[in-house]
């Protein structure tokens, strides 16, 4: 792929990883801050990516298709394409600025590990997702409008929804919804799994107790890795269901 | 040979082929005409596969072609708009192409016929429509295939590329493909063509040959036989 799109990415994270770096003089402190940036920013930038590369690549594809090679291998090669070439851009671009910091010898290096993984996955769902709302709407405004919409509601109107059911309800027990709720967006989950490896749990308060107890332990960690899995999955297999009806 | 039965196939309320049935003998060249809208293309992307039909069956050679993909490495197409990704230069285009097919391609003599060695290094997205076309023309004829499918082949074209064109297609049937051709322009379906199928309303309205259509309708010359048949069926 020659996009010259993901090199500007690249160049984004590299200076974000050296400026990071430089004005917080920790690593442990630039990472709580690069969390917050990736974990709005990489679902972001899937989304769009994903949308836009699909209504871009559209008449490649038409040419495509008339060759003899599956549908499905077509565009799950577009996908891994642009899921790969984006994670790359994340993971190298953190990955060098913090290496030559000397993330090797501070303790943070797992934590850093995670926020890549989890960024990785974040990645490839909202990339997959951009492309289930791509080959469901001919339309690019309207394709473009729901990727935004998607975006802007599982980054802040599920938090905020979220939020205001956890203050009407504060009489009943909800340890159980809200541990269920979080799981329901691979962003908040990301979010919380990250904090809980951060060790910043304590200003959680009671739920963060509850968090804690859930995702603090191994096993929470691997159900939520599995459940982000799962995000992927998914909308991979809707992409390859819708692909058998679709006429182009 | 193509053989499609009872084709249907809708795009949301609108019904495009409505039961088509049509029968394709190997070899010669076969004119696919209609009005605009009457379902040329969506019949020719329903035997690429391209466009999936909700009911029917369409079998070359014998074998049903739906939801398979290897067929296609007998078939060359010539897509109507010649859009390619802007990005690369024809040459890249040329060798991806030919990466994605297990075949032997002649481009080199194409590409001279049509004067484009100068544009090889260009990107597509600098071409003109006519040379554009031209790529087009090139990426279908390289490969060697029994099945040709060409929807629109002259859309600006200037006319010695036309020339060269036609010479090209009268060459294919010499050496016994099939082929199909949708286009809007008589003179080259009097030209060229052995057989016609006229499409109307998502069904086949007329097929037979240019002498046959011309008795039928009692008109001497294609173009009006074609728009005698079209009236008649307003009125």
């Amino acid at each position: 792929m020659r996009s010259r799109w993901s090199y500007v990415y690249f160049a984004f994270y590299l200076a974000l990883g050296f400026v990071l770096l430089f004005l917080n003089n920790d690593v442990n402190k630039a990472i709580i801050t690069l969390m917050n940036i990736i974990i709005v920013l990489t679902p972001l930038i899937g989304t769009i990516f994903g949308v836009m590369y699909y209504y871009n690549s559209k008449e490649f594809t038409e040419l495509l298709l008339a060759q003899p090679i599956k549908r499905n291998t077509i565009f799950m090669g577009q996908y891994l394409g642009i899921a790969i070439s984006l994670t790359l851009s994340l993971v190298l671009g953190l990955g060098i600025p913090f290496l030559l910091y000397g993330l090797l010898r501070s303790t943070a290096i797992f934590d850093f590990g995670l926020l890549l993984v989890v960024g990785s996955f974040l990645n490839f769902i909202f990339v997959a997702l951009a492309f289930n709302i791509a080959l469901s709407n001919e339309n690019k405004i309207k394709g473009f409008g729901y990727a935004i919409l998607l975006w802007l509601f599982l980054a802040v109107i599920y938090d905020g929804v979220f939020l205001i059911s956890l203050v009407m309800f504060n009489e009943y027990p909800l340890d159980k919804l809200a541990l269920t709720a979080s799981m329901l967006n691979p962003i908040d989950l990301s979010r919380i799994l990250i904090l809980l490896k951060l060790d910043i749990s304590a200003l959680l308060g009671y739920t963060g107790a509850v968090f804690k107890n859930f995702f603090g332990t191994n096993q929470g960690l691997i159900l939520s890795l599995f459940i982000l899995l799962l995000w992927v999955v998914f909308p991979v297999w809707r992409i390859n269901r819708k692909l058998r009806k679709k006429d182009f | 040979m193509i053989e499609i039965n009872n084709l249907y196939k809708k795009f949301g309320k609108l019904s495009v082929l409505d039961g088509l049935d049509l029968e394709i003998k190997s070899g010669g060249i076969f004119a696919i005409l209609g009005p605009n809208g009457s379902g040329k293309t969506t019949l020719i992307k329903s035997v690429l596969g391209m466009v999936i039909p909700d009911s029917g069956e369409i079998k070359i050679d014998n074998n049903s072609v739906l939801n398979q993909w290897d067929y296609r490495n007998q078939i060359n197409y010539l897509p109507q708009i010649a859009n390619f990704p802007a990005n690369l230069t024809v040459n890249e285009l040329l060798a991806m192409v030919k990466n994605l097919r297990p075949k032997a391609a002649n481009e080199k003599e194409l590409i001279s016929v049509f004067g484009l060695e100068s544009f090889l290094d260009k990107k597509l997205g600098n071409l003109s429509g006519g040379t554009k076309q031209k790529v087009n023309i090139v990426l279908t004829f390289m490969f060697d295939s029994d099945l040709i499918i060409l929807d629109e082949p002259t859309t600006g074209l200037d006319p010695i590329a036309l020339i060269h064109l036609k010479e090209i297609i009268q060459s294919e049937k010499e050496k016994g493909k099939t082929l199909l051709i949708t286009t809007h322009i008589m003179s080259l379906v009097d030209e060229i063509a052995d057989e016609i199928v006229f499409l109307l309303d998502g069904n086949i309205y007329f097929k037979g040959s240019v002498d046959q259509l011309k008795t039928q309708t009692g008109q001497t010359s294609l173009e009006r036989a074609i728009a005698n048949l079209i009236a008649k069926e307003n009125v």
